[in-house]
């Protein structure tokens, strides 16, 4: 069981796919390289968001996943 | 038909299908005995150009967990006897229903800025992502400023 990554809204199709599963622990630089360069850009914005195991993270840079964690990159989210 | 019943003093949910206005409204009437005064917002998928679809997602974890903090929040600082809040996941069409906030207070105004209060921060606020489907394909809808400049208003 390692670390699922949640890719959603706009990052989903960014991502090509909705969900990737990587091998913990998962620390921020971890997370940058396994989600590849496109995704790494957005997710290095201030507006994009990480929420690891249910929760917003305050500060997404001190991220530490560990298995069995669902760690969810949250793009802004949508006007109407 | 059963009578929709209602959790009180907040009934906040995801429909992944249509909702039934006057039911819900009914329902939420008759739960609010106490009230003075209810007010009411329903938020359609506005039929906009050639925009023949649109798709909302959610995040399972927290959606609908924020959707009540928020509801709990506003039912706080309105001094609210009771709030509604239903908010569409899913595809839906131009013209359907995509949110109901209904709010139950003492006094008019308290329920009126309570539904605002609701609006806007559902609408900017909650974990929501929507893309449109027009004739030239899927675009996912950007956030606004208006809607940051909206939710300024309750800071």
């Amino acid at each position: 069981m390692g670390v699922r990554i949640l890719f959603l809204g706009p990052l989903r199709d960014l991502a090509g796919e909705q969900e990737r599963e990587v091998p913990g622990p998962l620390d921020w630089a971890g997370l940058l390289e396994a989600v590849g360069p496109a995704i790494a850009e957005q997710l290095n914005e201030e507006r994009v968001n990480v929420a690891c195991d249910g929760k917003v993270m305050a500060d997404k840079t001190v991220l530490a996943a560990r298995d069995g964690d669902e760690v969810a990159l949250l793009p802004p989210v949508s006007g109407g | 038909m059963a009578r929709l019943s209602l959790s009180a003093p907040l009934d906040v949910r995801l429909l992944d299908k249509g909702l039934s206005v006057g039911e819900a409204l009914a329902a939420f009437n008759a739960a609010h005995g106490e009230a003075g005064g209810i007010v009411s917002f329903l938020g359609k998928v506005r039929p906009d150009g050639d925009v023949k679809a649109l798709e909302l997602s959610h995040y399972e974890k927290l959606t609908l967990a924020g959707m009540k903090d928020l509801a709990q929040a506003a039912y706080d600082r309105f001094n609210l006897v009771g709030a509604l809040a239903w908010h569409r996941i899913g595809m839906m069409r131009p013209g359907e229903p995509i949110v109901l906030v209904a709010t139950a207070a003492r006094h008019r105004r308290n329920a009126f800025e309570a539904a605002d209060y609701l609006m806007d921060h559902l609408k900017s606020a909650a974990w929501f992502w929507k893309r449109e489907r027009r004739s030239d394909g899927w675009h996912w809808i950007e956030p606004r400023d208006r809607d940051r400049i909206d939710l300024e208003r309750w800071k």
